[in-house]
């Protein structure tokens, strides 16, 4: 039995090594000069190659596109349209769990429904109402977030109101406790591990997500981290590979820096939202 | 139990609150979802470059779309993608989750590296396995780009890399839920380690393998992210009739591309397209609702 666990710890380690290669790949190949990373990709960085944080510094303004300013308007949309769903959705799933009237079970329905609408089936349409209602800026996308991403987190917060006892909430409103307050003030602490699980996932498809960004705002002006991104490679000509990957892993770190300090939470909620679903 | 239509005072005092709890997302949602959505419905039977000159023209648009040799290509691309990443994807998480499900030495540091990838977005993703396929494939002198078999299994690797972790999770949990007693029970009755998993181990955590299996499919169906990054359906190559075909377009890019790149196609096609998406997506949805949820009833009774 022993000797069986310490080959599955072998091979397990061995794949993890290979596991992790392609973004110490990318690290090691941010601090080559662009002309040796396509042809030698997987070598250390030597005398000749080696350039140091040129490649960083090249990557701020690479891209005709500031790079610290998609980062900024990447952290604002991400920040603050997960905070809009959270809000709104959680306040509409305990509205429609407790009242389930008709214009609330409606509305669930059709978050359910909306679930399984790809998103290339509205881009188009989506695109345009944001434009005729000048929801094309960096400060109104978060509206259009909490539109397309209203239903799937309404079910979610939903599924667990479910689970709240009413009573508790009865006491407190026979105790001169008026609705809002005690969604605030009682229900809202309740569901905070919910709403911590909803909002890391929240965070993980806004931060990456491309494609809403892109067909919402005017890219001339405003790029979120992936669209400047891809952007560099759609800039044909002179691509320098070595300052692409300089930003590659710019935009890795903080993913990975939020991954380790939250890493219960987001397998808590991946676990807890499949069941789920 | 109350019947639901007699409100208690209290339901009935949070009632008159609706247009607060209710009214900004249901506009929100109207905006990012209801009136998209009816009108992306319509505009499917429309013909326009644009809206406003939009003229009603039936089923045309379907006709023009489902007669596109790109996009049944990118159809059949798709379908044959998600079988294979769906098969490896499942079979390797269950694997690494069998054994992480242990509580052996390292299992943290071992789930933290596998699920990492996953929270990478699609188009970092791209750009970063672009890089690693053409720095081996540069060795032979060609490219991912090249080859619709390099695009078609470069894409592969690359979803299992960032999915296995996400798919693990679930598995881990699965294993969780399986009674320890059943196991020892297994045990005593000289059960060994493959007759344990089939007969035991699996049948317990079908929730957890049909919710894999279902999420793998989606997410193979509609990938997008990722093929735009990594090949962008290169290579073109010409048919029979001379329509150029992406070799590894899938359905979303082909959609797109409809759209906004450079087709002959007018938008009405494009959105008919994804009307079309949007039917073979939903359906996989609603297979999944009744799959788990006769389970679901199954175990009520």
């Amino acid at each position: 039995m022993k000797t069986k666990h310490r080959a599955v710890i072998t091979v397990l380690t061995v794949v993890s090594l290979v596991y992790v290669l392609p973004v110490v790949a990318v690290a090691i190949n941010s601090f080559k000069k662009n002309t040796f990373v396509k042809s030698e990709t997987f070598a250390l960085p030597d005398a000749e190659s080696f350039v140091g944080v040129d490649n960083f510094v090249k990557g701020m303004t690479f891209g005709n596109y500031p790079f610290a300013k998609s980062v900024l308007y990447s952290i604002f949309i991400t920040v603050a349209s997960t905070a809009l769903i959270l809000l709104f959705a959680s306040m509409a799933a305990w509205f429609i769990v407790r009242v389930n009237n008709l214009i609330s079970k409606i509305f669930y329905y059709l978050c359910v429904f909306s679930m399984v609408v790809p998103f290339q089936m509205i881009m188009y349409t989506l695109a345009r109402t944001a434009d005729k209602l000048s929801l094309n800026t960096p400060f109104t996308i978060p509206v259009i977030y909490l539109g397309v991403g209203a239903g799937m987190a309404v079910f979610m917060f939903s599924g667990f109101v479910k689970a709240i006892p009413i009573e508790i909430e009865e006491a407190a409103s026979i105790d001169g406790c008026g609705p809002v307050k005690t969604f605030f003030k009682i229900v809202i602490p309740l569901m905070t591990p919910t709403l911590i699980s909803v909002g890391i996932l929240e965070i993980m498809w806004i931060w990456n997500d491309y494609l809403l960004p892109m067909l919402v705002l005017d890219i001339t002006k405003y790029r979120t981290i992936p669209i400047h991104i891809q952007y560099l490679k759609g800039s044909y000509g002179t691509v320098d590979l070595g300052a692409t990957m300089a930003l590659i892993l710019l935009s890795i770190i903080p993913v990975i820096i939020f991954y380790v300090s939250c890493q219960k939470h987001i397998v808590d909620g991946i676990a807890a939202g499949a069941v789920k679903g | 139990m109350k019947n639901k239509k007699d409100l208690t005072i209290y339901q009935k005092s949070i009632r008159k609150w609706g247009w607060l709890f209710l009214g900004p997302i249901m506009i929100a949602f109207a905006i990012g979802f209801l009136w998209p959505f009816i009108h992306g419905l319509y505009l499917a039977f429309c013909d326009f470059r644009l809206v406003s000159e939009a003229k009603f023209t039936g089923l045309a648009n379907f006709g023009k779309a489902l007669s596109d040799e790109g996009f049944l290509h990118s159809f059949v691309f798709s379908a044959i993608f998600t079988v294979v990443s769906m098969i490896l994807i499942n079979v390797l998480s269950f694997a690494v989750a069998y054994y992480l499900a242990k509580e052996i030495k390292g299992t943290k540091v071992f789930r933290t590296v596998f699920f990492m990838p996953n929270l990478i977005g699609g188009i970092v993703l791209g750009y970063l396995w672009s890089m690693i396929f053409d720095g081996f494939l540069s060795m032979f002198e060609t490219s991912v780009l090249m080859d619709s078999k390099f695009g078609f299994w470069g894409m592969i690797i690359m979803v299992c890399w960032q999915q296995i972790g996400y798919m693990m999770i679930i598995y881990i949990a699965g294993f969780k839920t399986i009674d320890e007693s059943m196991l020892e029970a297994a045990n005593i009755d000289g059960a060994n380690g493959r007759q344990t998993l089939f007969k035991v181990m699996i049948p317990n955590m079908l929730p957890a393998i049909s919710i894999c299996l279902f999420l793998s499919i989606a997410n193979g169906f509609k990938l997008f992210d990722q093929n735009l990054a990594l090949t962008a359906g290169m290579p073109i190559t010409t048919a029979a009739d001379g329509t150029m075909i992406k070799g590894t377009e899938m359905m979303a890019l082909n959609i797109y591309n409809t759209f906004y790149g450079q087709s002959s196609f007018g938008h009405g096609v494009a959105q008919a397209k994804a009307v079309i998406f949007f039917v073979i997506v939903a359906a996989i949805g609603i297979i999944q609702l009744m799959v788990t949820g006769r389970r679901k009833n199954e175990n009520k009774a």
